[in-house]
């Protein structure tokens, strides 16, 4: 497997110490959360990503994310890298985040883009389903 | 555990070759010992390098019981099955034009029907049932007036399910249709008798049975007479069936280690067993798991095993210290989960889930027991991460949910 060390370490200390990288779920009904869910079974990988805001003025800011993944190893590197890049960010700096970010940040090889494609979808269904909650 | 080594639970891929198999080899290739070339007449260096060929060729003439004239050297088994499939069709194109082949063959079987479908070949594909198996009925039913072959395979490589060749051969004897098989993954799990078997032409891999890599061998049968096209020419080696300079080490390596098959087969398969027997039994406590080939009719050295809720390569990198194959996509160049788990009717996430454990001759009970305390540690942890296991427990039917599909 051509990954770097970055997917591989990010990988292994999610799955060694799921709760510190944000593995988890809140509660979808709650005011406060969005959930954005993508992928497929099928497919070989689903993200689901949930944001927990609050507001301050006008500006919603992202408290907490928790996520789930199903997927290869580079799929749920990917989701742990996107939760931390949102912690603290408003809704408007999370829209700009892109995949080629992700794809940098674990240099990931380009068979495996399609997994930074899914954790951008995964943020904007997020950010959607908070939205139309306010 | 040593942690400098991963385990080794891989063997269907390939094995090591035995210290004995190696040492032979080396006496065949420098100055010092022999390096001859088999072909020289006129010298003793050639003599001395035919002898060893052909006692290597009888060697595997003896484990699966034929003429040793009846065995073709080859680079291995890929080339073995190209050789018997090409080779039949070419010669044979006037006679018919239609081969049956399976769907869960090797590619080393598939890419060649395929290339022949391109120069007006019509190839049948058979459905495995739902064990994995491709039955003598399902070759009767697909079987034409201008069939000319059945390729089919004796040990499904994924699967480790056995094919009734025995059944088969007198279906395409009695219809005179020539029958290959490919058997590189048989050679020292299962008792092959080519006296008794209708098949015409027989592949062989050394690689899979503790020989070297670059080396095999195609039986051709003598009686009643089976030819073929050569598809390399340049010096009529091989009964003008395959030129190029025999590789003498390769071929000794291959000898032994058949040799070695031979003798180490009841140690070999007993062992296995074992480790399968308790391999499975410890593997079913894990929730949600699926056995894929028929347990009633498989070797038991193979066994393949969805972990459903979880992607097989996440899997097998959570499982880092231990070599095993999986048939997710995410670990085959195409993208496509495993084409032999599809052919069974599995679900493509139940494909993407499956991991292959195989074992051989040098997997300890440590070993096994080392891979089943990991491999219940990381399905638990993954499931953790899981957004399909946490539906599941939640009573979601993943069936009915609307997937927004990439």
């Amino acid at each position: 497997m051509a990954y770097s060390k970055k997917v591989v370490d990010k990988f292994e200390n999610t799955l060694k110490n799921p709760e510190k990288f944000n593995v988890g779920r809140f509660d979808p009904q709650d005011g406060d959360v969005g959930t954005g869910m993508v992928g497929a079974p099928a497919c070989g990988d689903v993200m689901k990503l949930q944001i927990k805001c609050k507001q301050e003025g006008n500006k919603h800011i992202i408290e907490d994310v928790k996520f789930k993944t199903y997927g290869c190893g580079s799929a749920i590197a990917s989701s742990a890298e996107l939760v931390e890049m949102l912690i603290g960010k408003t809704l408007d700096e999370a829209k700009e985040i892109k995949n080629k970010d992700l794809v940098e940040v674990l240099e990931l090889p380009p068979i495996k883009i399609h997994c930074s494609v899914l954790a951008e979808d995964s943020i904007r269904q997020a950010i959607e389903d908070y939205e139309s909650k306010q | 555990m040593n942690k400098s080594k991963p385990i080794y639970l891989d063997y269907a891929s390939t094995t090591p070759v035995d210290d004995r198999v190696a040492e032979m080899m080396l006496e065949y290739m420098t100055f010092k010992n022999n390096f001859g070339n088999a072909a020289s007449r006129s010298h003793a260096f050639g003599w001395q390098a035919d002898e060893a060929v052909e006692l290597a060729r009888s060697h595997v003439a003896n484990l699966v019981n034929c003429d040793p004239r009846e065995i073709v050297w080859t680079s291995g088994a890929t080339e073995a099955d190209n050789l018997a499939i090409k080779g039949i069709a070419n010669f044979y194109k006037t006679k018919g034009k239609h081969i049956v082949t399976s769907k869960i063959e090797h590619k080393a079987v598939l890419d060649p029907c395929r290339q022949l479908e391109r120069h007006g070949f019509d190839v049948t594909y058979l459905e495995p049932n739902e064990g994995g198996v491709i039955t003598p009925e399902a070759i009767k039913d697909a079987i034409r007036e201008d069939t000319i072959l059945v390729s089919i395979m004796h040990i499904n490589n994924e699967l480790g399910t056995i094919n009734d060749i025995a059944s088969i051969g007198q279906l395409t004897r009695d219809n005179g249709i020539f029958f290959h098989v490919d058997a590189a993954q048989s050679t020292g799990k299962v008792n092959i008798d080519l006296s008794t078997l209708k098949v015409d032409l027989m592949s062989f891999s050394a690689h899979k049975t503790y020989g070297p890599k670059g080396v095999g061998a195609l039986f051709v049968r003598r009686k009643p007479r089976v030819r073929i096209e050569a598809q390399i020419h340049g010096g009529g080696h091989e009964r003008g069936m395959r030129s190029g300079t025999l590789a003498t080490h390769q071929i000794v390596g291959m000898g032994e280690a058949f040799r070695l098959a031979k003798e180490e087969m009841k140690n070999d398969s007993k062992k296995v067993s074992e480790f399968h027997e308790y391999f499975l039994d410890e593997v079913k406590k894990i929730d949600e798991i699926y056995i894929n080939g028929d347990l009633q009719n498989k070797v038991p050295n193979i066994l393949n095993i969805s972990f459903n809720f979880i992607e097989g390569e996440s899997l097998i990198m959570g499982l880092k210290d231990i070599a095993v194959s999986s048939g997710s996509a995410c670990t085959s160049a195409s993208l496509e989960p495993s084409y032999v788990l599809r052919a069974l009717g599995r679900k493509d996430e139940l494909a993407h889930s499956s991991i292959r454990f195989s074992f051989g001759r040098f997997t300890t009970k440590e070993d096994v027991e080392n891979t089943l305390e990991l491999l219940s540690n990381v399905v638990d942890r993954l499931r953790e991460l899981s957004p399909l296991w946490e539906m599941h427990l939640d009573g979601i039917d993943l069936d009915t949910v609307e997937w927004q599909a990439h």
